[in-house]
């Protein structure tokens, strides 16, 4: 372990960090949109929940490096455009979290979606403070596996040129120096941990009641 | 005031749910639909607020077809209970309760203070404002869902097996403060129901539907026990129906009389002179409320051992089956009749009661 390397690249290593967090968080957030407008439709209209569960399994076979290094020739982007990498991150985490969205949206009882329509619930506003936050729970639970499938996967991005801290396992590999390798694992580790808990308070603070149900 | 006139359900794949009903909830009064299952009385429920269409046949309420009414503004001016109360699990107890004020655009200050008057007016204490439906037991989730089906002060309800959740004990108060309720607040309630004694216990008006979604009859409780129009109706009411149809004949004109009573605390001397030939003497306390009855057999033991119980009393104000129930309880064949207060009026027999029974029935007949 070279320390003295850490330090004298404090600066890049923080900017890599920085661009880890942006290349993880931004698709999770596109991906939920995604999600909740696909799932809300999917649950409105049954007939479309078939497909939309069959697409989302198939784009999450389809492995990361792969999609990748197509994303340039489906969107026509530069070959080392961060655009490419955040799109694909943005398809794996909406086809993470739709099953989610869905089940959730679904998990309102008979009595509840009843009492909600006879009280004079129109269904866009059920959806919003019904449906939805009562889906909020199983929401969260795909939320936490997205953004740690997530901070992982920014990593591969390295390959094709963005790759946030994965840039210093390449490195590392490529100078057979494993000072960066380490470093850039640990900050991986620590920042996927991080967001994880950071998620756990989150869902907490927005849903007091769930703890309590059954 | 809401009405049916010859409603029909017809599924689209052909099954009738209801089939020809008409009939008539009148103001102020609980009109009660009954059933065993699959004879569509929540159907029939389900279409007086537009969440189920009508196929043919018009519901009017209070004189207006609902079909040429918004839907949403009809459900939010009829409070609604479902089975297991159908809280939201995400709202605190409060905010469940101004659910409809919430919906109309009320202010929150104001929808909160609806919401806590009426939380003591079900019987709930308001320090669980703020706890979530999963902290309540099931007889205070069903208190919650009858206060936020008044939280806008509605003048109808539709209840939809409120009470069939709970177990006996918890029911049986929830239908007694329901009818409390009620007589302070006076609403048109249709009521669904698949027990038959509580449709009897809490119906003005009830309506007994069968199978194939027909009625079969459409009356007070106390007709349908002494005349019930067919034999679907006669089996469905069950046994007991003579013992039952008691409970709608007052008490207050029944010979009560004088017999022979003993303070507490009275000598042997005393209970020998009062108790002249009979078996058995009333003891009174201070106040003249009955405490039990004493076997005299002969010679007079009072030791408090030897004390019966009392059995169960009945006033005036109460039924001939409270007065009845007292009578086969007592050991002498008499039922204690006390006032208001719990004090000492008078006894009478089963055998006065049976008597009264007849000549009553005389006159009505």
């Amino acid at each position: 372990m070279d320390w003295e390397w850490i330090s004298s690249n404090t600066g890049e290593i923080g900017g890599l960090l920085g661009d880890h967090i942006y290349l993880a968080i931004v698709p999770i957030v596109a991906g939920l949109v995604v999600a909740l407008v696909v799932g809300a439709l999917g649950v409105r209209f049954p007939r479309l929940y078939p497909p939309i569960v069959a697409l989302s399994s198939t784009f999450y076979t389809i492995p990361s490096l792969a999609l990748f290094v197509i994303m340039p020739g489906l969107i026509s982007t530069q070959i080392l455009d961060p655009i490419n990498v955040i799109i694909a991150l943005t398809i794996y985490s909406a086809s993470l979290l739709v099953r989610n969205v869905m089940d959730g949206l679904r998990a309102t009882s008979p009595e509840v979606r009843q009492s909600a329509l006879s009280m004079g619930y129109t269904p866009i506003r059920q959806l919003w403070e019904i449906d939805l936050p009562i889906a909020m729970p199983l929401v969260f639970a795909g939320l936490r596996v997205a953004t740690v499938a997530n901070i992982s996967m920014v990593s591969v991005g390295a390959l094709i040129g963005v790759g946030g801290l994965g840039e210093l396992f390449t490195q590392g590999f490529q100078r057979r120096f494993y000072t960066p390798l380490l470093v850039g694992l640990v900050l991986s580790v620590l920042l996927a941990l991080l967001a994880d808990a950071l998620l756990v308070l989150l869902q907490r603070w927005l849903t007091p009641w769930a703890r309590l149900v059954r | 005031m809401i009405e049916f006139e010859s409603v029909t359900k017809r599924y689209d794949d052909g099954t009738v749910a209801v089939d020809g009903l008409s009939l008539v909830a009148a103001n102020g009064e609980i009109t009660v639909l009954v059933g065993p299952s699959g004879c569509g009385k929540t159907t029939s429920l389900r279409m007086i607020n537009r969440t189920i269409d009508v196929t043919s046949g018009t519901i009017s309420v209070d004189g207006q077809d609902i079909a040429s009414t918004d839907a949403v503004t009809l459900r939010r001016n009829i409070g609604y209970v479902i089975q297991h109360a159908g809280l939201f699990p995400h709202r605190t107890i409060v905010d469940n309760i101004a659910t409809v004020p919430h919906l109309l655009g009320w202010d929150k200050k104001r929808s909160k203070g609806v919401a806590l008057e009426l939380m003591e007016r079900v019987g709930l204490s308001t320090a669980l404002a703020t706890r979530y439906p999963a902290q309540l037991s099931g007889g205070q989730q069903q208190r919650v869902g009858v206060a936020r089906a008044l939280a806008a002060d509605p003048p109808m309800l539709l209840m939809d097996e409120p009470f069939s959740a709970v177990d006996p004990v918890v029911r049986e108060s929830l239908q007694d403060e329901f009818l409390r309720l009620q007589q302070e607040l006076g609403k048109t309630i249709v009521f669904v129901t698949h027990d038959i004694d509580e449709a009897i216990k809490l119906g003005d008006q009830v309506a007994v539907m069968q199978v194939g979604g027909t009625l079969a009859q459409f009356a007070p409780p106390a007709e349908l026990l002494s005349k019930p129009a067919n034999d679907f109706v006669a089996g469905f009411i069950g046994r007991d129906r003579g013992y039952r149809g008691l409970s709608f004949v007052g008490a207050e004109g029944l010979p009560v009389h004088e017999r022979s009573t003993v303070a507490v605390g009275a000598s042997e001397d005393d209970v020998r002179q009062a108790t002249g030939d009979d078996d058995h003497v009333l003891v009174l306390d201070t106040e003249r409320h009955p405490v039990g009855w004493l076997p005299v057999n002969g010679q007079a033991d009072i030791s408090p051992e030897r004390l019966l119980a009392l059995g169960t009393t009945f006033t005036p104000a109460q039924t001939l089956r409270a007065a009845l129930d007292g009578a086969l309880a007592s050991p002498t064949g008499e039922a204690v009749c006390v006032d208001g207060d719990g004090r000492f009026v008078g006894v009478v027999s089963h055998g006065e009661i049976a008597e009264h029974l007849q000549t009553a029935g005389r006159q009505a007949g």
